[in-house]
């Protein structure tokens, strides 16, 4: 048995008989101005990672369909622990730019004071779980707030994102089988996007698709078209509101295509074929959701003017602001290690400050290669 | 159903439709392309014999499959066809293996070993894989697989001397009892850890291959072990390297206390295999010669270069989880008489006896000479000293360093040193 | 950088100017003509040479067979070594950053570094693991750890640390040929900046000597890795000052060339031990007992610590982290007022 792929849109932006999730003409624009605006951010990032003045950037160009449609089935208080290509999620949950951009730039105004790299964030106020660069880890932790939850009968719902080289790591095995077992109100998206920087998901597993796997496990398994906004999120929102039911986890596999290298480090050109790029290209999510606003009639020239220079005009000035704030200071560094200093810590960050003191402390660093 | 046809394959779907997919490994060997792992710029020396690409996706049998009745019959059309000897092998392996069970947890129970794991009630599920291997083959084996470093030569006195850990164990009595080594034997000496030996064992299958040996390796594990790191990345790597080997998962339907229910929502063990494109089967493993014939198949699979395989034996662990845990804590003792009345070594001597194979009075002679055999054993291990000082800083590396000869010599120059009185608790 | 530099000009005949990355890349290379037991596997070291570089061409030469991509999984790389090296293979395993390490940790600790002691020597398991280590490239605290003392802590483990292009080719060529697991951990810092002579084709400098960087007679530096070139720029600034500085380049932190160390810290009776991890229960407190230990009785002053603070790697002040010349310099002065 060979798991269909569950898509609404066609190829021209019409969507299926019967399929269509109905969404408000505002929640519609809502998603195409989100999805406007994430690729936005993400062209922005490069320039500046490009122009030398941020060290790093990944993208998600191709991808915002994929994960604004599922993060869009979930109401407020639910809980997300992403991955490292969701941004879109940021602008959904309203996360001011500025501490966004701060972020990348790893200066004062950032959430965790420049002590990770640029894309991973964190923000509490919207239940977006710090993220960290090991593959896979956030699957187990999702599967275990899950559990939490369940415990204390909430009725919150866990997102978590992996890739499809993330499927590979023990904490895929480990969460999806926790949450099966204990029936953990999680939903678990495996974006396959095509690649494991330079491993396509042919060579990740011989399965004959990601969504498969959850049958190792006892749950639903479900494989979308990721390109297919309207698709990903009629998929996540049964998901969602099966977990919510207390009926268990679900894995949804979205099926894109990274459009970009794996990060500003990594150059794709020498190890995928350009034919295989190209042919994606031409499936953008973005072009696919506007032919079907514009069959509704709820796109003109007007509205794209309004989304593309509005989100520009916002995220220029989030640049100009945060580029402007110093970094943190030195005695952040031992902040946050505890809850309180230890005396060691005391101790070295005295050592630190007289040795600043006689000047000369801290040279320059080098750059990132992946 | 032939044992070949055991584990189902589904045809070969058209190129085109493979090859749309994007997925460069579906679509390479739909194309009847060679996978390029197996297409190195200098040839091995003996290249894996290649059939027709795996077809993709690959489908299992879910469904228990079963030769023996309960009461030793076997339907029409479904008897394997073995030869006497082998019938015969079989046999007394599981009656031997049973035999040294009882006599070795009695022995942990007098304190003259210090810990046992027994075997019982999985006979059939050990002897009939073991058996269905060429010797050249490997074992990478978990705790209750034993018997088959005896059943590959290792004497009855080497196996004592391992479980008392003695000067004549050849792990110098390092290990805890049932951690045998038997290097000529190709059975692989194991950690405690669970699942780890699954990774090795794939990794050796894929050493076998790349070196263009013919060997085939059988890996062991628990139904626990499912649930560990290294189950997926050995059964992800096994499939994705198409390595030469056979994942043999026993599940006797405890991990120490917990069932098999709480380890995994998934219906069953074997269908875990769809998630790394694996083909499985589910068998009885209180029938030997399903076993063997299943185990037979995916072996010949292996061999043939078409890839691994993934084994469910449904099996029943009736004693504890070792000689320091009492079971009846944690589960109904009903169950426990259900799988007595499935015992393996029974039925398949009702079988035997059907067929005038064997008679109760070979069967007197037969464990006779079983409790002579053990009995000599033990008193020949028993005979043996603790292993010399030395080996205690002895294989830490190829040579000793001069750190580790300074760190015995302090503790050799005191007088009075310590004795180990500890008490293993699981 | 004085000692790892290339001088200008022409390279000796036999040998060539390189990179230590090059020179890690040349000795798989190497050994992977000599002997075709050596594997090397990881993930994205095939076609895209890993992220580094560290494997380019290797499977152009010797093919998919030999040198390829894993699936995105570190358990799986040496679970699989393991495997193969009990099998009778060589496998190079990369793990692509140190800090990816622990899903691995218990094939290591519990697999790798026992196989021969728990098997009574009958099963082996000679592998390398290399992995880049250290900061120095921004990589905030997931790119960047030095953990090396959680692998010196696990009997049956080597552990060795190159600082140099022509220590990196010998350690790297001493390390696959060794018969038990060695961790090859890389300054990734220095795999651009250190330059220097090869020796071209067989080259193998011994698991467990150290070498002595610099001579001197005042105070002993003892480093590796990426910390070598500081303690040099340190010494130099600290001869400027009247003081004669020696310098010990560990090379194998384990096993520990103890006769080495000993003999430079009795020499001198003054000793800084620098390493970029934590400072706490880092391989410099381990040196730091060790001479507590057998030769208190030369020490003219404290025995001090230049350390990476007790905190995680940071991103954005990973300049004020990392040990410097400066921070050694005081660490010098440190064992002459006390």
């Amino acid at each position: 048995m060979t798991l269909e792929l569950v898509s609404i849109l066609d190829k021209d932006g019409k969507a299926q008989k019967g399929k269509d999730p109905n969404l408000s003409a505002e929640q519609l624009k809502k998603l195409y101005r989100l999805m406007v605006a994430t690729r936005q951010l993400d062209d922005r990032g490069l320039a500046l990672q490009r122009q030398g003045r941020i060290g790093f950037y990944l993208q998600s160009t191709g991808q915002e369909a994929s994960h604004l449609g599922a993060a869009f089935a979930l109401a407020d208080s639910d809980w997300l622990f992403p991955a490292y290509r969701q941004p879109g999620i940021l602008l959904l949950r309203e996360i001011p730019l500025q501490k966004v951009v701060s972020e990348w730039f790893g200066n004062s105004g950032d959430t965790s004071k420049g002590r990770q790299m640029p894309v991973h964030y964190s923000f509490r106020e919207a239940n977006f779980v710090s993220i960290s660069s090991p593959i896979g880890t956030q699957l187990t932790q999702a599967a275990g707030a899950g559990m939490a939850a369940k415990i204390r009968g909430d009725d919150t719902v866990f997102m978590t994102f992996c890739g499809d080289g993330g499927t590979s790591s023990n904490d895929f095995h480990t969460g999806l089988n926790f949450a099966a077992v204990y029936k953990a109100p999680v939903v678990f998206i495996c974006e396959n996007n095509g690649w494991a920087i330079s491993v396509p998901s042919g060579k990740q597993t011989a399965s004959e698709s990601m969504a498969i796997k959850a049958e190792a496990y006892g749950m639903p398994g479900v494989r979308v078209d990721g390109n297919d906004i309207l698709a990903v999120y009629r998929v996540c929102k049964e998901a969602v509101e099966r977990a919510r039911r207390g009926e268990g986890p679900t894995l949804v596999e979205t099926v894109t295509y990274r459009i970009a290298s794996h990060s500003s480090s990594d150059d794709a050109a020498r190890y995928r074929d350009a034919k295989e790029f190209e042919a994606w290209k031409k499936k953008d999510p973005i072009a696919r959701f506007q032919q079907y606003l514009k069959h509704k009639k709820l796109w003109n020239e007007a509205f794209e003017t309004e989304c593309v220079e509005g989100a520009k005009a916002e995220i220029a000035a989030a640049v100009k602001a945060a580029e402007a704030l110093p970094n943190p200071g030195p005695e952040t560094l031992f902040d946050d290690v505890y809850m309180n200093l230890t005396p060691q810590l005391k101790e070295q960050r005295q050592q630190l400050h007289d040795l600043m003191e006689k000047g000369g402390v801290g040279a320059e660093v080098g750059f990132f290669p992946l | 159903m032939s044992p070949a046809k055991m584990v189902k394959k589904k045809p070969a779907k058209p190129a085109a439709k493979a090859a749309a997919k994007s997925k460069p490994a579906a679509a390479r060997k739909a194309a009847g392309k060679p996978a390029p792992k197996v297409a190195p710029k200098a040839a091995p020396k003996k290249p894996a014999p290649k059939k027709a690409a795996p077809a993709r996706p690959v489908q299992g049998n879910a469904g228990l499959v079963r030769l023996l009745e309960d009461d030793g019959t076997i339907a029409k059309g479904k008897d394997p066809g073995l030869d006497t000897k082998t019938l015969l092998f079989l046999y007394e392996q599981m009656v031997q293996v049973r035999e040294f069970d009882r006599r070795m947890l009695m022995l942990q129970r007098q304190g003259r070993i210090g810990f046992y794991g027994p075997i019982l009630g999985q006979e059939a599920a050990t002897v009939g894989s073991i058996a269905a291997l060429q010797p050249r083959d490997w074992i990478f084996p978990a705790l209750r697989e034993g018997a088959a470093a005896m059943m590959r030569g290792l004497s009855l006195t080497e196996a004592i001397n391992q479980l008392i850990g003695n000067g004549a164990d050849r792990c110098k009595g390092r290990q805890m009892p049932c951690h045998y080594t038997f290097k000529e034997g190709n059975y692989y000496g194991m950690s405690s850890v669970i699942g780890t030996q699954i990774s090795h064992a794939v990794g050796a299958a894929m050493a076998a291959r790349i070196k263009g040996d013919d060997v085939v390796v059988l890996g062991y594990m628990g139904d626990g072990a499912t649930s560990a790191n290294d189950f997926h990345c050995g059964m992800n790597f096994a499939a994705v390297f198409e390595s030469p080997c056979v994942l043999f998962c026993q599940n006797n339907q405890w991990a120490i206390s917990v069932p098999i229910s709480k380890q995994s929502a998934s219906e069953t063990i074997a269908q875990k295999g769809k998630a790394y494109g694996m083909p499985y089967v589910r068998v009885d493993g209180n029938d030997v010669l399903a076993v063997y014939s299943v185990t037979k198949a995916a072996a010949e699979r292996a061999r043939a270069g078409d890839g691994p395989t993934f084994i469910e034996a449904v099996t029943y662990r009736r004693l504890g989880h070792s000689s320091s845990d009492d079971p009846t804590k944690y589960r109904d003792d009903a169950e426990v008489k259900v799988w007595e009345k499935k015992d393996p070594v029974d039925r398949f001597r009702k079988y035997l006896v059907k067929r005038g194979l064997w008679s109760d009075a070979k069967e007197a002679a037969f464990k006779d000479d079983i409790a002579q055999r053990v009995n000599d054993a033990i008193a020949a291990a028993e005979a043996h000293g603790a292993p010399a000082d030395e080996t205690l800083i002895t294989d830490v590396y190829a040579q000793v360093t001069p750190q580790l000869k300074e760190q015995l010599g302090e503790v050799l120059a005191l007088e009075g040193r310590g004795v180990n009185e500890g008490a293993f608790p699981l | 950088m004085t000692a790892t530099q290339a001088k200008t000009g022409e390279a000796t005949p036999g040998t060539k100017v390189m990179t230590l990355l090059e020179a890690i890349t040349d000795a798989m290379r190497t050994e992977m003509r000599n002997d075709d037991r050596v594997v090397v596997f990881g993930e994205d070291v095939g076609k895209k040479g890993g992220v580094f570089g560290t494997t380019m061409g290797l499977q152009d030469e010797f093919g998919e067979q030999r040198c390829f991509d894993t699936p995105l999984s570190e358990c799986g790389i040496i679970g699989a070594g393991v495997g193969m090296a009990v099998y009778g293979m060589r496998p190079i395993t990369e793990i692509q950053f140190l800090d990816f390490i622990y899903p691995a940790f218990d094939q290591i600790v519990s697999e790798a570094a026992k196989m021969r002691y728990r098997s009574g020597g009958e099963y082996t398991c000679p592998m390398v693991i290399r992995s880049p280590y250290g900061g120095g490239i921004r990589g905030g605290h997931y790119h960047s750890q030095s953990s090396e003392a959680y692998f010196c802590h696990t009997p049956g483990l080597k552990v060795v640390i190159p600082s140099t292009p022509a220590d990196a080719k010998g350690l790297l060529i001493s390390a696959i040929r060794d018969e038990d697991p060695v961790m090859f951990l890389e300054p990734k810092a220095l795999y651009r900046h250190a330059k220097g002579e090869v020796p071209l084709g067989e080259h193998v400098v011994p698991i467990g000597k150290a070498r002595i960087a610099r001579e001197g007679t005042d105070v002993t530096l003892l480093c590796y890795g990426a910390m070598v070139p500081v303690c040099e720029q340190a010494a130099k600034e600290a001869e400027a000052m009247g003081r004669s500085v020696e310098i010990v380049d560990l090379r194998t932190l384990v096993p520990l060339d103890e006769a080495t160390v000993l003999e430079s810290v009795k020499k001198t009776g003054r000793c800084v031990v620098v390493y970029e991890a934590p400072k706490t229960c880092g391989y410099g407190a381990e040196l730091s007992a060790l001479i507590a230990e057998k030769c208190i009785e030369y020490l003219e002053g404290p025995i001090v610590r230049v350390a990476g603070f007790d905190t995680p790697f940071p991103y954005t002040l990973e300049h004020l982290y990392m040990p410097d010349g400066k921070r050694v310099l005081a660490g010098i002065e440190k064992t002459f007022v006390w």
